[in-house]
């Protein structure tokens, strides 16, 4: 239990940097390819990954407590 | 105050941005926001501000006043908010309660209290008629409530059926009320009546049985005596009377037939013309016949007297047996009297039959006499007129001429002699006759007075001897009914008599059944009693003795019991020691060897303690398997944990994103705690903050006392305590098995020492 914690920023960060670096790839390469080799795409890209790399860090480490409910609503 | 706040910070925030704060970037924003001139553009700033604050506010209002939730949720977070609600929209509507099961239940319960009242209506009307009845309203009172009464009868009954409710109208039942009292009061004078009654026949002193059986066979048998003596009597007096009277029926019957004879005879001399030796016969026998007639009539006579003297004696008999009031004897006085009427109308009737042919005779007797005096006057003529002839009359050839004409010249003479005797006669004779018809009359009416007498006499005999039959039978009828009534009290009386004997039988029965039973289970206890005493006394001696050698034998038992115990407790002792040992091979960040198969020995040795296999069995199957850790690992242990937990103390349920681990990480960085800090002895509420928690829990695994510290550690929220959870798994593990094995080492040692017996 406590090398969870461990362990999970590893996944993290390395599951963030694969997606930071995927997305500057593909930020790079539509960058080069549609948009005039402008710098916004790659911004874009990796500011993709990073985001996405953010939201499964912190999905991974919320994991434990996330309440999977339903509404009820009032008749 | 949230608007001054946010006021503030916005205005705040666009300082900080184009102020003199940390530009970030502040010409661009500064720009954008400072299109116009700078007073102006305050101006316009703050009207924006307050548009912005305004619309923001009156949006939130506007939003609550369609959703209530909201307006709660709002009131909820922000504190006067609430207040500005009510001032704004009015107070909040009442939260729609689910209350149609509420709802449903008010209703049925009103129905029943409805129907309830309904059956109480009838009930209570007919208790307002119960009540009204005694006063006697009117029907049209009782009318419109029997109509109601009707139409709820079912109900009515169901209540009504433990009560009494007459269900007649008003004025029937107070008729009806009316009626039976009066019959009842009636009821009972006449039971009173009957109850004095019988209460005056205990006041009358009952003579005794006997005494009144002897008295009434006393006066029964003087009565008999009397009846037997009365009867003879009249029986003695009737059959003389009947005979003297019977004689003198006959002796007249004689006379009558004497006297019958006589006139006969005398009427045959009368006119028969016969020879004079056969007339002298004749007048003899006439003579006979008369002597005979007188002689008879005398017997007769005398016999009517003698009868009649009887007669007399029978009446005075009959009015003494009359006089001694017999009842019995009533009968034959009748017979009797009948008996003496009868016989005295046959007496007379003789009587005058007799005296009829006595006149009769009389009439012939003289007319016999009168044709004797004719024939001796013609004889005497005779004689003077033809003295000679006299002689013989058979002489009559010898007669002269002159003789026989002066015979026949005498006997015309004769002749109109006797024609002017008989012209005259007649006259005479009417005169006579006129006379005697006069006599006769007279004597007739006198003879027809006596008759008409005796007659009546006789006729009110009798009448007054029927009228005395027909007494003598009512009476006899009455005495019967009088005997049958007698007869029924006398039935009735017997037959209480034997209720009530037999009542007193059984009651008297009963209570020496009750004294014999009384008795007999008094004599049975103390039988019961004397046994119990001689058994229990008995048993005593024997216990005693059986007790002693229990005694001794369980002495013997003990013994052989404790030195079994002293070895089962040393073995037991030394499996725990061997517990022990094992957990002692714990090495620094190994866990222990698994501690099963010393438990295993523990069980063996002490198979039959319960104690020891029930703590055995309390040990966790996780120590039994893999073993588990010492407190030295554990303590070590603690120190990473402890990072970790200070690293993520900010995280729980609510705030676990990643700006907040960044955040607990950088309090963990900036936050300094005690590395060790004493635990209260009570924890308060600022006390379970995690750090503080941390400290406690390192301070108290210093000391030794790792219970604490797993106590500490159990505080924890949030991350923090899901990064424990591993290292307090294994303390409570180590402190599960530490306890259970000071258990069972302590129990082994007392029970050895309980076996040790002091010498």
């Amino acid at each position: 239990m406590a090398n969870e914690h461990g362990q999970k920023w590893d996944r993290c960060l390395a599951d963030s940097a694969v997606k930071i670096a995927t997305g500057l790839g593909v930020g790079i390469v539509f960058s080069v390819l549609f948009f005039k080799r402008r710098t916004w795409p790659v911004a874009f890209g990796s500011g993709v990954g990073l985001g996405m790399g953010y939201s499964n860090c912190q999905q991974d480490f919320r994991s434990p407590y996330q309440l999977h409910g339903h509404r009820v609503k009032e008749p | 105050m949230l608007r001054v706040c946010l006021k503030g910070a916005n205005s705040a925030a666009r300082k900080c941005l184009c102020g003199n704060g940390v530009p970030l970037h502040p010409l661009q924003q500064c720009r954008s926001y400072t299109s116009g001139g700078s007073g102006s553009s305050a101006g316009k700033i703050v009207a924006a501000s307050v548009f912005t604050v305004g619309g923001g506010v009156g949006g939130t209002i506007l939003y609550a006043n369609w959703d209530p939730k909201f307006r709660a949720n709002v009131e909820k977070s922000i504190p006067y908010s609430d207040q500005l609600f009510g001032l704004a929209l009015g107070p909040a509507a009442p939260p729609p309660v689910i209350n149609k099961p509420r709802k449903v239940e008010p209703v049925q319960i009103s129905s029943m209290s409805e129907v309830w009242k309904d059956s109480k209506h009838p009930k209570a009307k007919e208790v307002e008629k119960k009540a009204e009845q005694p006063d006697a309203e009117g029907p049209p009172a009782p009318a419109p409530q029997e109509t109601l009464e009707e139409a709820s009868a079912q109900v009515a009954q169901i209540l009504s059926a433990i009560g009494e409710v007459p269900s007649v109208p008003a004025p029937g039942t107070h008729e009806a009320e009316a009626v039976p009292p009066p019959a009842a009061l009636k009821g009972v004078p006449a039971a009173a009546a009957k109850c004095t009654e019988c209460e005056h026949e205990p006041a009358v002193k009952e003579r005794p049985e006997g005494e009144v059986a002897a008295r009434l066979a006393e006066q029964d048998k003087a009565e008999q005596d009397l009846l037997t003596s009365l009867s003879s009597n009249l029986e003695d007096a009737l059959g003389s009377t009947a005979k003297v009277t019977l004689q003198a029926i006959g002796a007249q019957e004689a006379a009558l037939q004497a006297i019958a004879q006589h006139t006969r005879q005398l009427r045959e001399a009368m006119e028969a013309e016969a020879p004079p030796d056969k007339k002298s016969t004749q007048w003899r026998v006439l003579e006979d016949a008369l002597s005979e007639r007188s002689r008879s009539v005398d017997e007769a006579g005398a016999a009517v007297l003698k009868a009649k003297a009887e007669l007399d004696k029978l009446r005075g008999v009959i009015d003494g047996a009359k006089h001694l009031k017999i009842a019995a004897a009533r009968p034959s006085i009748l017979a009797a009297e009948e008996n003496l009427h009868s016989m005295v109308v046959d007496l007379d009737s003789v009587v005058t039959r007799v005296q009829t042919a006595q006149s009769e005779a009389k009439i012939v007797s003289q007319y016999s006499e009168l044709v004797n005096e004719a024939k001796a006057q013609f004889q005497k003529e005779l004689n003077s007129i033809t003295p000679e002839i006299q002689a013989n009359w058979k002489g009559l050839r010898k007669l002269t001429q002159d003789d026989l004409n002066s015979l026949i010249a005498h006997a015309h003479r004769r002749i109109d002699q006797l024609n002017r005797e008989l012209a005259e006669q007649r006259v005479r004779e009417q005169i006579h006759i006129d006379s005697a018809l006069e006599q006769q009359k007279l004597e007739d009416k006198k003879a027809l007075e006596v008759a008409i007498s005796t007659a009546l006499e006789h006729n009110r005999e009798q009448m007054r001897l029927e009228q005395e039959k027909k007494v003598e039978e009512t009476r006899e009828v009455m005495e019967a009914e009088m005997r049958t009534q007698l007869r029924r009290q006398a039935a009735a009386h017997t037959d209480h008599l034997r209720d009530v004997l037999k009542v007193q039988e059984q009651e008297l029965r009963s209570e020496a059944e009750e004294i014999l039973n009384s008795s007999l289970m008094e004599k049975e206890t103390e039988y019961r009693r004397l046994t119990q005493d001689q058994l229990d006394s008995f048993t005593l001696d024997m216990s005693a003795a059986y007790a002693r050698l229990k005694g001794m034998e369980e002495a013997i038992d003990s013994h052989v019991i404790a030195e079994e115990e002293a070895r089962k407790a040393h073995q037991l002792w030394l499996s725990v020691e061997a517990l022990n040992y094992t957990l002692k091979t714990a090495a620094l960040n190994d866990p222990t060897e698994p501690l099963e198969g010393a438990v295993q020995a523990i069980k063996e040795s002490c198979a039959e303690d319960e104690f020891a296999q029930a703590l055995a069995t309390a040990l966790p199957s996780e120590s039994l398997s893999r073993g588990v850790y010492s407190e030295a690992s554990l303590r070590a242990r603690f120190y990473a944990i402890r990072q970790l937990a200070r690293r993520v103390a900010l995280i729980d349920e609510t705030r676990n994103s990643l700006y907040q681990y960044f955040l607990s990480y950088l309090q963990a960085m900036l936050l300094f705690e005690k590395a060790q800090e004493a635990p209260p002895a009570k924890l308060s509420a600022e006390d379970l903050d995690t750090f503080k928690l941390l400290s406690y829990a390192a301070y108290s695994l210093e000391h030794g006392d790792l219970e604490l510290a797993a106590k500490l550690v159990n505080q924890l929220k949030g991350e923090s305590r899901r990064v424990a959870q591993d290292w307090l798994k294994e303390a409570r593990l180590t402190l599960e098995t530490k306890q259970v094995v000071s258990l069972l080492s302590a129990y082994a040692n007392a029970v050895g020492l309980g076996t040790t017996m002091a010498p």
